[in-house]
């Protein structure tokens, strides 16, 4: 199996070559217009914005090693991943870059800001794309408030040829981190489940994806059932479970060699598998004699540690930001419910008390809400507050399950069946549950993993 | 006719009157018998059977009895569970070198990890039983498929009801 290396992106702010000695305005003079009170939770401020993304410009038109072309088209590929990135995620409603202007390379620095004013634009992204002697991409990105004649941010970031949509999402979190207020998401991935096959013959198979979609790689062949994988922090490696040799076990497979190791010499079935937020620990819930428990072991190896121990199913588990506690689920009470402990298993206690039953919390990567499955008949996806309050229903369909968080803790993923059909697919969904969309995958999908912003 | 015969009659016998008095409650105990079983009735001689001590042969012999049901989230035995497992525990004594897998499941309306768990729970109520009729434990292992393995495909109760179930599979 082939797979791409993980190249380390090297980031800088690369300032244009020309216009080197334009005086820029300070940092600090950032305005506070009234165009840039912008949230994901409210709705209106982010249709009424009108953010321009331009085709980005080349000092010189040469071929790149990239799928997208020479460095001029590869400019146009960028600006049409950063709108469908504001675009798809129905936080900003972007124009361009068709129908839109196109700057040439010195404009890029200073924008033509009568022309986008006369177009009703307030906000302007405009970057360029350089090509480097070692096949080295250079791109630049900036902001620009088109009523204040103002750049708002830039950026430059130098990637190989196989990373240019991530530079383009780089631009895309700038953008967004710049208006919004909020920490940025679009720069990270996605493992899940591809499914395909009749309802009582799936075919399950482990798979990565960028958060766009894009870059999709089967990483299981599908012989084995794969089940609920898990991003490392550091994105080295995936914790998922698998039916290898028949019995459900949790493999933690190394995506830099395509090798996968048992996490316990155990022959007891293992599942759920999570980890720490420093990636130092890895949680799992195990069956013996039937009883399910929740245990933590060292990813560097060593004894595991037992952290709930009762007659109950204790299963799954999220750790809080800080990594100091642990958010679980447990049917000790006599149906499933939402308990919080410490990082070692101290001081359990219920949390949800609002009828029916919690399934599969997820702290907030932002420590502020906890995101579950509330089953009352139907499966939905809703968030609390860490102390129980505060319920919200983000989702209203007939099965909605195992949400995951976006980097920033704005967005939600999780996956939807189909009533008897038993189709799965991958859904998101923001804080305000009114920006609700499918994503696009080649096949069937679930149990969606999102990590955090790539290192 | 093999003797075997005489005391599986006898325990369906005993299933079915412990049956009627709790088919009310739980759809699952109204099935058709398996399609498998119809074997067991033909009196064709040993030639068409099952090769004795088979999987064959014990799902013939527990006629659907290799399958208990369970209510939404419980892994109890009742009664009918119990004659069930008397019965395969029957197949399971006369051929001792025989073992087993007992496959725990849960229906599709639960999260997936829950459910993996409460298959785990199921499979081992039906192994616990089975020991404490006399079968040796290290003859009997455990499996969850949580929700991933349904045997109805309607998103309805009676379906649902077919798919909280532990089905014991004996290794040929």
């Amino acid at each position: 199996m082939t797979r791409p290396a993980l190249f380390a992106l090297a980031m800088a702010l690369a300032a244009p070559a020309i216009a080197q000695t334009q005086t820029q305005p300070p940092p600090t003079a950032q305005p506070d217009g009234a165009g840039l009170e912008v949230t994901v939770s409210d709705e209106n401020d982010w249709q009424d914005l009108g953010v321009a993304i331009t085709v980005f410009a080349t000092d010189q038109d040469v071929p790149t090693q990239t799928n997208a072309g020479s460095t001029a088209a590869l400019g146009r590929s960028v600006s049409q991943v950063i709108a469908a990135d504001l675009r798809n995620n129905g936080l900003f409603k972007p124009s361009g870059p068709d129908g839109l202007p196109q700057p040439s390379y010195p404009q890029i620095n200073t924008p033509d800001f009568p022309v986008w004013s006369a177009r009703s634009a307030e906000m302007l992204v405009q970057g360029y794309v350089r090509a480097g002697e070692d096949g080295q991409l250079t791109v630049g990105c900036y902001l620009y408030d088109v009523a204040l004649k103002q750049q708002l941010a830039k950026a430059g970031w130098v990637v190989p040829p196989s990373d240019w949509r991530r530079a383009a999402h780089k631009c895309a979190d700038m953008v967004y981190s710049r208006l919004s207020g909020e920490s940025p998401f679009f720069d990270s991935r996605i493992a899940y489940i591809a499914e395909t096959g009749p309802k009582n013959r799936r075919m399950k198979r482990l798979a990565i994806m960028d958060s766009d979609g894009a870059n999709h790689r089967y990483l299981t062949s599908g012989q084995a059932t794969a089940l609920t994988p898990r991003y490392s922090p550091d994105y080295k490696s995936i914790l998922y479970l698998s039916y290898l040799n028949g019995n459900p076990r949790i493999y933690v497979y190394d995506l830099a060699t395509d090798t996968q190791r048992l996490i316990t010499q155990s022959s007891n079935p293992t599942f759920a598998p999570r980890w720490s937020p420093d990636g130092k620990w890895i949680l799992y819930s195990m069956a013996v004699a039937g009883n399910t428990d929740i245990y933590r072991v060292p990813v560097a190896g060593g004894a595991s540690q037992k952290l709930t121990d009762g007659p109950g199913i204790d299963v799954g588990g999220s750790y809080s930001p800080d990594g100091s506690r642990i958010v679980f689920e447990s049917d000790r009470s006599g149906s499933q419910q939402i308990y919080v402990m410490n990082a070692d298993g101290s001081n359990q206690r219920r949390i949800s008390f609002f009828g029916g039953r919690a399934a599969t919390p997820e702290w907030s990567p932002r420590g502020d809400q906890i995101a579950f499955t509330h089953i009352v008949g139907n499966l939905r996806v809703a968030v609390v507050n860490p102390d129980g309050g505060g319920l919200r229903y983000l989702t209203d369909s007939w099965q909605d399950e195992a949400p995951t968080w976006a980097p920033n803790g704005r967005i939600i993923q999780f996956f939807r069946t189909e009533k008897n059909t038993g189709k799965a697919s991958l859904w998101q969904v923001d804080l305000t549950g009114r920006n609700e969309r499918r994503l696009p995958t080649p096949v069937d999908a679930s149990d969606p993993a999102w990590g955090p912003i790539r290192p | 006719m093999p003797s075997y015969r005489k005391s599986a009659t006898t325990a369906l016998l005993l299933a079915g009157c412990i049956a009627l008095s709790a088919c009310a409650t739980k759809a699952p105990k109204q099935l058709p018998p398996d399609p498998g079983a119809s074997t067991t009735t033909t009196d064709t001689g040993a030639v068409s059977g099952p090769v004795p001590g088979s999987q064959a042969d014990f799902v013939a012999f527990t006629q659907g009895q290799d399958t208990i049901y369970f209510d939404t989230d419980r892994y109890n035995i009742d009664s009918v569970d119990a004659a069930a497992l008397q019965t395969q525990a029957q197949w399971l004594q006369r051929y001792p070198t025989k073992r087993a897998t007992l496959e725990g499941h849960a229906d599709e309306r639960g999260t997936r990890d829950y459910n993996l768990a409460l298959g785990e729970r199921r499979a081992n109520s039906a192994k616990n039983y089975l020991v404490s009729v006399g079968i040796d434990p290290s003859r009997l292992s455990t499996v969850s498929y949580g929700k991933e393995r349904p045997v109805a495909l309607g998103s309805d109760e009676a379906s649902w009801a077919k798919n909280r179930r532990a089905v014991t599979v004996t290794l040929d």
